[in-house]
Order: structure tokens, then sequence, then C-alpha cells
């Protein structure tokens, strides 16, 4: 058993660890091996696929670390015909969804293996098969789980988001899971700081009327409650069961007491007492072009909201029209003859204001980063922006290979990994981190792979020519840059 | 002042240091870089069968892919007027070469199955080549295909190459037949004008950490050249052909021994590209040093003196000599 990656875009592969003893009732065929996590190690694992809504995009076979040792061109996970395995498979995944979750109290969330034992509740949606957006959600929904909330931009996103009737959103065993709204192109930035202020303004009104009733509802709890640390799942848990004990306090409270008006009104705001992680999700049309003065706005306001964009480096949703993160020398529609100017670079504009957190990331290249991004980013009370490098097929390329292309892009120098952390900044450590090394590649071994690039060295190979020449230059000024802005942020640090 | 001058494919070339196909033909610089340093002709690197098979094809699909998945896009590119695609860009680089040298250019194919994409031969000639080099490469994996039935496959090809061309046609083998000189005399006969010895083929490689299989393209060592130089001894005085001997070519003692073996000219590649163009002017000064030093008049002289009708014991090149070559590292070890 290798562990598995979050790189996966549908949620069709899982895993689990559970005790042995539940294997008892598991149905002919079910797979599971000894668990090798060290924090579970009396325990079996299990990775299982859901064989029904499996889009057959072959990623997972791309991605799969492991190797047969007997025959090394199969791997861990191979593509097989699904129809021989289908029954098999499908009781296998009814049983495999009766194991009980992985607690996420006290579980270490900043590996990856132990990130893909958590529940996503963002699963079988409708994106392309392959699609390179949709991890980064799934991600989000397993680390951040129902104290999500999403304010999704329209766009890609927002239409395999909310293809209603049906939602991929789900929920888990309690019933609990994110919520998810979407808005327009233009102010979605705007309506998720709105989702923001009101969280907030409920807990601010919850803990004014905590205060003005501390004695009719006992004040250790309502001390424990104002001050509770929810720095971590397990103290949020703590938070949810002091929650859960003060709505059931005010049920027991006599329909008498005169104060019966304002607790029911507690009661309806007091899980605003429970930390809450504000998302707002988008496309690079939505957060570079059409929406980005909200998206400054909300950025400059200080609010602690966690922007996450998911830069396909093209419209993608409207059939690949150029956004300003459409790169030099990249064909799009409007740019039809290879885009002549360099992408915006969205990320130094955020950094310019100080106290926004930052990252750049790209889980094909780097999935520990992009963990621990996320996790940083909503950890930072403040606002983040992270910037996440998605394949698409508006790209041309293979789409088992988006992967493969991101850590290309990642090597070329084209996409470089990085977080600013004003937190650490103000604790007096250095702030900003590069996480990727030097480029190590010529560019061009990265674009030529994608026909974006092609088809302008197909159609006018001098332009091609001068534009691949520009961008590789370009490549080593960026290198340079970044490397003298983080002398110079990290300069006084301890 | 000695006479290099060399006749191959029915050109006149001033000396027998032609430039072997590989990337050193992509640039035009370099081409002419090459034609400065002494180059007498040039093989362009090769045209292969699948990019002319594939590429359109690749492209379309990845233009067009997708494009029924949402309702609210009905493609994602722009429509561009015109693509080149590898076959026309090599082309259009064939011409340029042409424009920039005066010394020979000559095409090369890379293919084995017949279809329509041999049309590019035609193509080639019609772009200015001078002459046209086709690479048979084919790696048999098929245990039912016996090896007649390859060979025909090749002789067919040949056959249907020489039909679109009337330029000079040469075939760069590899070394794997059961009986090199049938196959030889077949392909001369089913109209090759000269014989290429030999490719080289870029053997695949294992990577043990991500147990994968991996291209290796190694430039050759001086011990290369001894399996081509056999052959074209054997071959040169038995079915009459232009040979061209690559691989491993080096020095000037490799181009004279090659001579003698009786080729008409050598072809090279990993020298000039791990050493530089200039090489050729070096290479080119110690022949005519040598041929100063040894009494030689001409290239022409040379050709074919050692090959294996020439030699004082013909033996030398086949199956008897083994046994004395090994009986010298038995020597060695007592
Ligand atoms: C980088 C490289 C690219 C090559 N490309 C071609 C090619 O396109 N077509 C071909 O027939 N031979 C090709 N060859 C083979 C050379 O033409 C030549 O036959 C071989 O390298 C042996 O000669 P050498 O010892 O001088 O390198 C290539 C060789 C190298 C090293």
């Amino acid at each position: 058993m290798r562990q598995m990656r979050p790189r996966l875009p549908h949620a069709v592969i899982r895993s689990k660890v559970y005790p042995p003893a539940l294997l008892a009732a598991a149905p002919a065929g079910f797979r599971s091996s000894p668990s090798r996590f060290k924090e579970f190690p009396d325990l079996i694992y299990t990775l299982q696929v859901a064989p029904e809504d499996c889009t057959g995009c072959g990623l997972c076979v791309e991605a799969c670390p492991a190797k047969n040792k007997r025959a090394a061109g199969r791997k861990a996970i191979n593509m097989v015909e699904q129809a021989p395995l289908r029954e098999v498979e499908r009781s296998s995944w009814e049983f495999f969804l009766t194991l009980p979750e992985t607690p996420r109290a006290g579980l270490h969330l900043g590996s990856i293996k132990n990130s893909q034992l958590l529940l996503p509740l963002f699963e079988f949606s409708g994106a392309c098969a392959g699609c390179g957006e949709t991890p980064y959600i799934k991600l989000v929904t397993q680390l951040f789980g129902d104290r999500t909330i999403i304010a999704n931009a329209t766009g890609c996103s927002s239409i395999y988001g909310g293809n209603l009737p049906t939602t991929p959103y789900t929920v888990d065993a309690a019933g609990r899971g994110p919520a998810w709204s979407n808005s327009l192109f233009e102010d979605n930035a705007e309506f998720g700081l709105g989702m923001r202020l009101a969280v907030d303004k409920q807990n601010e009104q919850a803990r004014e009327l905590l205060l003005r009733h501390a004695t009719t509802l006992g004040a250790d709890l309502v001390d424990a409650i104002l001050n509770a640390p929810q720095h971590d799942d397990a103290a949020i848990d703590a938070q949810r069961l002091r929650v859960a004990e003060l709505k059931a306090r005010i049920a027991a409270t006599a329909p008498h007491n005169g104060t019966r008006v304002e607790l029911g009104y507690l009661a309806s705001l007091a899980d605003a007492l429970v930390r809450k992680s504000v998302w707002i999700i988008g496309g690079d049309g939505w957060a570079y072009d059409i929406g980005f003065g909200g998206l400054d706005h909300v950025l400059a306001s200080g609010r602690n909201v966690n922007v996450l964009v998911l830069d396909t480096e093209v419209y993608s949703n409207t059939g690949g029209q150029s956004s300003k993160a459409t790169p030099l020398g990249a064909v799009a529609k409007f740019a039809a003859r290879g885009k002549a100017t360099p992408k915006k670079d969205l990320g130094m504009l955020a950094m310019a204001y100080g106290n926004v957190y930052v990252a750049r990331i790209a889980m094909g290249a780097d999935d520990q980063q992009t963990l621990r991004a996320m996790l940083e980013a909503e950890a930072y009370d403040g606002p983040s922006l992270i910037i996440a490098y998605s394949h698409c097929i508006a790209h041309g390329i293979d789409m088992r290979k988006g992967l493969e292309q991101q850590k290309l892009a990642v090597q070329s120098g084209a996409w470089s990994l990085y977080r600013y952390n004003p937190q650490l900044a103000l604790e007096g450590k250095a702030p900003f981190s590069i996480d990727s090394k030097p480029p190590s590649i010529p560019l061009e071994q990265y674009i030529y792979n994608e026909a974006r690039y092609r088809m302008l060295a197909q159609s006018d190979a001098e332009r091609a020519a001068q534009l691949l020449h520009q961008a590789q230059d370009a490549v080593a000024q960026r290198r340079q840059a970044l490397e003298a802005l983080a002398a110079q942020l990290n300069k006084g640090a301890l | 002042m000695n006479d290099l001058s060399t006749r191959y494919l029915g050109l006149t070339l001033k000396n027998p240091l032609v430039v072997s196909a590989s990337p050193l033909s992509k640039r035009l610089d370099r081409v002419r870089k090459l034609e400065e340093a002494g180059a007498s002709a040039i093989v362009l690197y090769s045209l292969f069968e699948e990019q002319i098979i594939n590429e359109s094809r690749a492209l379309d699909h990845y233009l067009s892919h997708g494009t029924e998945s949402y309702a609210e896009a009905l493609s994602y590119y722009p429509d561009l007027p015109h693509y080149n695609l590898e076959p026309d860009v090599y082309l259009e680089h064939l011409q340029r070469v042409k424009a920039a040298v005066a010394i020979p250019v000559i095409g090369s194919l890379n293919g084995v199955s017949r279809g329509h994409w041999t049309e590019y031969a035609a193509k080639i000639a019609q772009a200015g080549a001078d002459a046209l080099e086709l690479n048979l490469y084919y790696v048999p994996t098929d245990p039912d295909l016996d090896a007649f039935e390859i060979e025909q496959m090749y002789l067919d090809l040949v056959r249907e190459v020489r039909a679109h061309v009337h330029i000079p046609l040469a075939l760069k083998l590899s070394p794997f037949f059961s009986a090199l000189p049938a196959m030889a005399r077949q392909l001369v006969a089913a109209g090759a004008d000269g014989l290429v010895l030999f490719n080289r083929f870029y053997q695949p490689d294992i990577d043990l950490e991500q147990l994968t299989v991996v291209p290796t393209a190694h430039l050759s060592r001086a011990e290369d050249l001894l399996l081509p130089l056999r052959w074209i001894a054997i071959l040169s005085g038995r079915v009459a052909t232009d040979y061209a001997l690559t691989g491993g070519v080096h020095s000037a003692h490799d181009v004279l021994k090659a001579m003698m073996a009786g080729a008409k000219v050598t072809m090279l590649a990993s020298e000039l590209l791990a050493h530089g163009i200039g090489r050729l002017a070096a290479i080119e000064h110690d022949l005519r040093e040598w041929m100063e030093q040894h009494e030689y008049e001409s290239i022409a002289q040379m050709q074919g003196s050692m090959n294996q009708h020439a030699v004082a014991e013909p033996a030398a090149f086949e199956r008897a000599h083994y046994l004395r070559a090994l009986n010298t590292f038995d020597n060695r070890l007592l």
C-alpha cells in the first residue's frame, strides 16, 4: 500500500482505515490490507473505487506511484473494462460507505497521506474527465469539512459545482456539509465578503447574548464558549459539543422565563460560535478580469476570507477566450496570433498589500505545498489568496497527462510556487518562501506538449519562435525578481 | 595537391566528408557553417512516417477535443487559416537549406510501411533535394512475421519510393539481417543507388528507480566504426553500388579506413555534435597530411583497396579471424 494522492478530480477513489472486526461483514471481493499509518497501527486500510461514478479519465493511473513488481507496466490501479467488475465493486463500494469515517480530531492534517483519509464533501461532479480544478475544491472540503462556506463565481466551477437540481457538494453522516452559493462573474468576491460579514455579525450577536444570559446558561459554559481556542479540529469539535450543550440548556429553559425570546434568538445564532471557513472560489476570468475590481477591494478589506483562484489561464467554460491570466505566446480566442503580452502577476499584486496571505500552487508538481498553503491560508486571520494551476481541456493536452504538465510547468519556471505568510512576519520569522527550484528545463519542453502553444508554432513559426524567446527570457527575470524579493522580505527575520 | 573528390550517388563531391542525418542540419546558420568547415554534402535530419501520418490527426484531435462537453462552448480555440505541420516545415526548411549552400543536400525519410506518406519522397525531390536517403527502421516484434515477409516489405517500400522519385536514392539499413549480401543485392535491384551502413538504433534503457523505459541517444564511440567497416569491406566487392559509412567516424584515420574498405563517403554526426563543426576542417587537414605522407594522390585511388577481394587475407573479414582475435586475448591473459 502506498499513499493515495489528493490530485484526483472526481472523488471516486477513497481510502479509509477501520478496525479489523468490521471486515466480518464485508462482501466477497472486498479488498483490504493492514494499515501502514503510524497513527493507526492496528487498523485495516482499504482503497476503494466507486465503479459507477468513474469517468475513465485515467489520471489516477498516471498519478499512482506504486508499480507491480512482476509487471512494471501495471500499477496499483489499472484501467480495465468496467462491466465484469461492476457487481463486485458496487457492493464493495456500498460496504465501504458503511465503514466509519476517520475521526478528524487528532489527525495530523499537514500530511498528504492523512488528508486523504478525510471524507470529501465534494464528489462526482459533472466536470470534464480529468479536470484540473476539482481536486483543489475537493481538498478544501476534506480539510475544512462542514465549516466551509463557499461563494462561487460563475464559470466552470459554478456549472459543475451546482448543476441544479443536483450538486456535487454533499453532507457527512451527521447531515452537515459545506454551504455553497453562486453569484455573478463581476461580484463574487464581494458576495463572499458578505458571507464573512454576516457570519461575523452573527458571532458577535451570539457573544453579546451569551454574556447577557450567562447566569441563566451557566457561567462556566459561557466562559468556555467565549474563550474557546479553535485552532484545530479537536478544539473545534470541543466547541461544537459546547454549542450542543448550549442549545440543550436553552431548550430546557422554562418557557415562562422572561428571556425566552432572546434565548430563542441565541439558539438560532449559536452555530456561528463554531469557527467558519469562508472560501471565495472562481476561475481566472473572474479573478484576473471581470471580478478583479471586487477581488482587490475584498483583499484590501483585511477580513478573514480565503480566495481560491482556479487558474486555467483562459476562459474555459465559455470556450477558450483569452484572459489576463493567459500566458505570453499561448493561442486563445482574441489572441489568435499568440498572446503578445505577459500573464498578469496576480500574486504579486496581492502581496503588495503586505497583509494578504498569498500562495501559488500546482498540485501535480507539489501536493504537500498545496496542502500547506491551504492550511496556512485558512489559519491566517485576514485575507488569503491562493492561485492554483489548473490544467484544462482548453490547453489541448492529453488529460491523463495533466499532472505531468503541471510538473513541467513548474520545472520550466513558467509557474513558480511560493507562499507569503504575513503572520510569520509578525512573529519575526521569514514570511516568504519560494517553493519551487530554479528552472531546470527549457520552456519549450513544457509548452509544446500543449496545442494552445503548438498551434502557433505550426501556423506562424517565426512569431512562435520570437514569443518563445521572449517568454524564456521572462522566466529568468521572474526567478531573479522572486529571489530578490525573498531576500528583501526575509531580511529582518530571526 | 591531392585529390579528395569522390563520386557518390552520381554526385561529384569535393571530399568524402558528408554530414550525417542529425539535428546539425536543423538551423540555417549551422548549415552554412558546415559548408564553410568543408562538408561536401549534407543529409538533412529525417522526416518520419509517423509525423506525416499522425500529426495532422493529433492536432485536429486536440483542437476539437471536448467541444461537445458544455452547451456554453462550441469550441476552445480560434480558427487559424492555415497550419504548417512538420512535413511542410521540413519541405520549407529543405528549400531554405538548398538556397543557403552550394553543396548537395540530401533529404531523409524514415519509415517502413507502404502508404501515402511515401509521396513525400516526391515532395522532397520537388523541394530541391539532390538525392534522397530512405531510412528503413523497423523493429520486428511479431513472432508470426518471418524474415521473408519483412524483407518483402522493405523491397515493396523501396519500389514504391523509387516510383515516386527520379533523384538518386540511398537506403540507410540496420545491421540486423541474416543474409545482408543477398538483401543488399535485392535492394539495389529494387532501385537503390546506394547503401548507407549502418543505421544506429536508439536502444531504450530501463530506469531502475522509476521502473520506466527511457529512450537513450548516446553518441557513437571509436569502436562503433568496426561493424560498418567490416560489412562495407565484405559487400563492396560483391554488390555493386555506392556505399556510405556511418557510425563511429571520428578522425581522418577512420575516413581513410572507410575509403579503403570500399566506401564512397563517410558520414559524421557524433563527432561534430560532441566537438563542434570545426572538426570537419581538422579532419580534412589530417586527411591531406596522411595522404601526403603516404604518397596517395587521390581518394579514388584508395577506394576499395582493402576490401575483401583486395586484401591479402580475405578470411580476415570472416569467421577465421574471430579465432585469431580470441587468441590474442588468450595470449594477453598469460
Ligand atoms: C542526435 C542524433 C539525431 C539523429 N537523427 C537522425 C535522423 O533523423 N535520421 C537518421 O537517419 N539518422 C539520425 N541519426 C543517426 C546519424 O545520422 C548517424 O547515422 C549515427 O549517429 C552514427 O554516426 P556517428 O557515429 O557519426 O554519430 C541521429 C544521430 C544523433 C546522434
